[in-house]
């Protein structure tokens, strides 16, 4: 039944997000009554108890009989949805936990504000996994977009942050309108905001609309490009991640970008999927405009990489090359293992990246002055000053790296196994060449702990961020020693006709 | 002995109680930091000791064998027509004759290493960890029986050498540990690769006659199915994305060639070595020398020779010719080095070429003679540098124009060296021989020119080793490192320097007790290879 309005029934199906949506409110109102000058702990811990609660919510979605569909077929609850939405709301989470007591060193001024846009922008990441319509999804991409521009300047004292603020803002909106502008060709050819309907009406006239089509395919694999990061979409991403407070720099790389992945994903098998005729070949050709992108982003944020000394921009390359590696799996043709593969790789993604920035934020800050020292030399002699701390690093550099034992490597090892199976040995090439590469840099960090020394002070100690550190770097080597933990969790829930495709 | 027992894990993973004991003791203690590092690495050596006793010699199989599965990817089935499909990978350990001497001489070095270290004095606490890190992957390389596990194995001794080297090594540590880590990085993708391809194709099993499929890598199914022309790597009809095809095959065994090239190494694919051996520690440099390149070798037959058989046999002269020139080319740089370190690890290019030549000859003397250099050469490397350590802590030199008349200063480290030359030269009665003379009879049949002009380096040999030993030894004493040097060898390194000369003479007098192990299994692989690739 297409029913347009909003019914009880539906407000229990969205209770993941109005529950953020509702502590966002009240986080509001409890920041307006607290004093000027206090600490704004219980708003992070208010904040946390949300998303423990959303948690919750979306862990009684899973596994649906059948697929709930609300508001005329333009928000879907599958387990595609709720399987990323733990990844959202879990990288959320980490990034509040790891932002308690550390705003000040970040010089964030307004503590308020910081916890409650981040709700908002997980709500927005949410929406966009959720979306089978055109419309639903923008709005979910501009809801994720525009608090982000904000976070990003949320350091409004210094000059780097307002100029980070500001590239953001205009880079992001043109590509926003990229993406706009490319849905419109698909509104035009079919009538219809809806996924499912723009796919039976172009895979139906594939011949005659085909250079429309492609425009389409073309505009928002850039606009999207631009949303993950990556190459040649990628310039923002160095500055923006410099200038911003480091956990909304650890919230682009991780929360945005697995949202943008997993949008780019549903377009890609709903709307693309066999999509032509004897005599085009759109699919084919939009695999292999991925294939390309998946490629350049490897080889181009690896070799960008070596030169930064700025670890938050080291951090950004990275983050580049990793766009990449998510990318293959939705390039991979037919094998329909992707989806497992691409959520293997974006847990440990989220576990190695906010770890390594939450240890970024050990040695950057520290406890007496107000001084913050993000070069590659901040790791300098950690090894000295906190072995377990220096530790836990090498756990984390290690995956990232892609070598064993760790979720990055059986990550890694996994995707090449997918684009081997498929025999696209040219990009398992590209994808090992670039880890290859990756370990200059990567072993950047460990040379600076282990084989320099340092006389500075003492690394910043806080709680929060050095249970951040340890989660990630323990689930990061427990997920390489046993990997079946996610995989067959993903696998009792995920089926591809079920849980992506909208028939 | 054993039937129910996991010998093989617990070899594998012993040196994890010491790391677990070290992890405890406090960083400046360093009395017992030392001495619990080398009383952990004799569990390995004591147990393989127990398991050399225990094996039977006059099987090919595996033995003592040990299998679990330890990873299933659980694959989308959606569009397939099966009940089940996954990716499997198995914790599978297993000793044949080939990995046995390999075990034994791992075990051996890493003890001998451990009293050299000695020479290490900062950070003992991190050295030893790592020590023994590096040692559970060694001993799992040989091990390992599953294609992931050995790349495991392979990657995990990667990140410890990184360490040892760039810490604890000369001048230029951080350099040469870069060098090791993207070389050694670069031929671990390109395993990785193949390995893929193989478990893709070759790896693609039906579970007995149920509608379950695996991808598996263990190697005793792969090469069952490689040799199966029903299988369905074997089977080419249209659409079948697990067909191996032959061109493919031909890939993937340059593929291999190239990833333990590397490790072994085989010539253009050597600068790494150098800077080792120049750069790290002389313990560390044991190791690497006398076990670390063994395992490009091991790989090499294990994987390359024996998975693809065919392609091996074909490339018989093409192996026997970079064997020649790793001969001809490590000899003549080694006679040109003024750096003593630098002659030692152009002499190991140049006896890698032996193995090389060993293997070209595809018949049981070559394998043999493969065999007994591989433990040879180990055994030599490492007693001679753990020379040039014991000399360099001395003389804070090891260039040759600055050395000299040492026989007077130390008379039984100069000995010692002078046996080690002298083993290291090929003089009869010691292993450096046997392996040798067996390698290049074995080819001297098949391709008898490149025979003639290997043994070339074997004269050249003598040249270099007597070049270097004999200027360090004899002539006259410097005045200046006649004040620096007064002590000679003290127990603690002469202990293994001892124990490591003791092995060279048995080996060399009485080569029946490695190749009394090795018998059987080197048979059952020329029949794996003779069969399958004639």
């Amino acid at each position: 039944m297409n029913q347009l309005g909003l019914t009880v029934a539906d407000l229990a199906t969205l209770a993941p997000e109005l529950t953020l949506l509702i502590t966002a409110i009240v986080l509001t109102l409890i920041d307006l009554f607290l004093p000027e000058n206090a600490k704004r702990h219980s708003i992070a811990f208010l904040a946390l108890l949300g998303i423990a609660t959303s948690i919750f919510f979306v862990s009684q979605a899973f596994g649906p009989e059948q697929v709930i569909s609300i508001l005329s077929t333009s928000y879907r609850v599958d387990d595609f949805a709720n399987l990323m939405k733990l990844i959202i709301l879990g990288g959320t989470a980490l990034i509040i936990l790891m932002s308690v007591g550390s705003l000040d060193k970040q010089q964030v001024v307004h503590k308020g504000e910081y916890y409650y846009l981040l709700l908002p922008a997980a709500i927005g990441a949410m929406i966009m996994v959720s979306s089978a319509d055109l419309i639903t999804l923008f709005v979910g991409l501009e809801l994720l977009s525009i608090t982000s521009y904000i976070m990003v300047g949320m350091n409004k004292k210094n000059a780097r942050s307002a100029e980070a603020a500001f590239k953001y803002i205009v880079q992001g909106g043109i590509a926003s309108a990229i993406i706009l502008y490319g849905m419109t060709f698909l509104y035009g050819l079919s009538g219809s905001t809806n996924l499912a309907v723009i796919r039976d009406a172009i895979s139906q006239n594939a011949d005659a609309f085909g250079p429309m089509i492609y425009l389409s395919l073309f505009l928002m694999l850039a606009g999207l490009g631009f949303k993950i990061a990556a190459a040649p979409f990628h310039a923002w991403a160095p500055d923006v991640y410099q200038g911003s407070p480091s956990p909304i720099a650890a919230f682009l790389a991780v929360v945005s970008k697995a949202a943008a992945i997993a949008l780019l994903f549903r377009i890609m098998l709903n709307v693309f999927f066999y999509v032509g005729s004897d005599t085009t070949f759109i699919y084919f050709d939009a695999m292999l405009a991925i294939q390309v992108l998946a490629a350049a982003a490897i080889i181009i944020g690896n070799v960008l990489a070596l030169r930064q000394t700025n670890v938050k921009r080291l951090l950004a390359y990275s983050g580049v090359a990793n766009a990449g590696y998510l990318l293959i799996p939705i390039s991979a043709n037919g094998f329909f293992n992707n989806f497992s593969e691409l959520f293997f790789y974006l847990v440990a993604y989220l576990l190695m990246n906010i770890g390594i920035f939450a240890a970024l934020m050990i040695v950057s800050q520290n406890n007496e002055d107000d001084e913050v020292n993000e070069e590659l030399s901040a790791f300098s002699g950690l090894y000295y000053r906190s072995p377990w701390s220096a530790v836990a690093t090498v756990l984390l550099v290690i995956s990232l790296a892609g070598i064993p034992i760790s979720a990055g490597f059986t990550g890694k090892m996994y995707i090449l196994f997918g684009s081997i199976r498929e025999q696209d040995y040219w990009l398992a090439a590209v994808m090992i060449a670039g880890s290859i590469i990756s370990f200059f840099y990567y072993f950047g960090i460990i040379r600076q702990m282990f084989m320099r020394s340092n006389e500075q002070k003492a690394v910043f100690r806080s709680v929060p961020l050095q249970v951040v550190l340890w989660f990630c770097a323990i689930l990061t080597l427990a997920l390489g020693l046993y990997p079946n933990l996610v995989l067959e969790f993903v696998s009792s829930l995920f089926s591809v006709p079920e849980d992506l495709f909208f028939l | 002995m054993f039937e129910n027992f996991p010998i093989l894990s617990v070899i594998t993973f012993s040196p994890l109680i010491g790391i677990l004991i070290l992890a405890f003791i406090n960083r400046e203690n360093g009395k017992w930091l030392r001495i619990v590092g080398i009383a952990t690495t004799f569990i390995p050596l004591i147990l393989t000791g127990i398991l050399y006793s225990q094996f039977n010699k006059a099987s090919s199989a595996s033995q003592f064998t040990e299998h679990f599965t330890w990873l299933q990817f659980p694959l989308n089935l959606d569009g397939l027509r099966v009940e089940s499909l996954t990716l499997e990978f198995n914790y599978s350990l297993g000793v044949d004759g080939f990995s046995l001497p390999l075990l034994l001489l791992t075990a051996f070095i890493v003890s001998m290493a451990a009293f050299a270290s000695v020479n290490i004095k900062t950070r003992w606490k991190t050295f030893y960890i790592l020590f023994l890190l590096l040692e559970i992957g060694i001993l799992g390389v040989f091990l390992a029986k599953d294609l992931l596990m050995f790349f495991i194995f392979f990657e995990l001794t990667l990140v410890p050498m990184f360490f040892l080297i760039g810490i604890w090594g000369y001048q230029n540590k951080e350099r040469a540990a870069n060098r090791f880590l993207i070389y050694n990085g670069l031929g671990s993708a390109i395993m990785l690769i193949a390995f893929l391809i193989i478990i893709t194709t070759a790896g693609l099993t039906q579970v007995g006659d149920t509608a379950n499929y695996i991808y598996t890598g263990s190697i005793d199914t792969i090469m069952q199915n490689l040799n199966d022309p029903n299988s369905y790597a074997n089977t080419n009809v249209e659409n079948n994305p697990s067909h191996l095809s032959e061109a493919m095959q031909t890939t993937v065994f340059i593929m291999l060639l190239i990833a333990f090239g590397i490790k072994l190494p085989i010539f253009p694919f050597h600068t790494w070595m150098l800077r080792v051996h120049a750069e790290a520690p002389p313990a560390v440099v044991m190791i690497h020398s006398g076990i670390l390149l063994k395992m490009g070798a091991y790989g090499l037959v294990r994987f390359g020779v024996l998975l693809f058989p065919d392609h091996a046999l074909n490339w018989a002269f093409v192996l026997a010719v970079l064997g020649a020139i790793n001969i001809i080319y490590g000899a003549i740089n080694a006679f040109s080095q003024s750096d003593f370190k630098l002659i030692l690890a152009y002499s190991s290019i140049s006896h890698m070429g032996i193995i090389l030549i060993g293997l070209a000859a595809f018949n049981d003397i070559g394998f043999q003679g493969l065999i007994i250099q591989l433990i040879s050469h180990g055994l030599i490397s490492a007693l001679m540098f753990l020379l040039v350590g014991s000399f360099y802590e001395r003389t804070q030199t090891t260039a040759i124009d600055k050395l000299g008349g040492l026989a007077k200063a130390v008379p039984f480290m100069s000995a010692a060296l002078l046996f080690a030359g002298m083993a290291l030269l090929g003089l009869p009665s010691l292993s450096g021989f046997v392996g040798e003379l067996l390698a290049f009879m074995a080819l001297f049949e098949k391709y008898p020119i490149v025979t003639l002009i290997s043994t070339l380096g074997i004269i050249l040999a003598a040249a270099y080793v007597l070049r270097g030993v004999m200027k360090i030894t004899f002539g006259p004493l410097d005045e200046q490192l006649q004040q620096q040097v007064k002590q000679d060898a003290r127990l603690i390194e002469v202990i293994p320097m001892v124990s490591l000369m003791a092995f060279i003479i048995l080996l060399g007098v009485y080569p029946s007790i490695v190749t009394d192990i090795t018998q059987a299994t080197v048979v059952d692989f020329l029949e794996q290879i003779l069969s399958n690739g004639g």
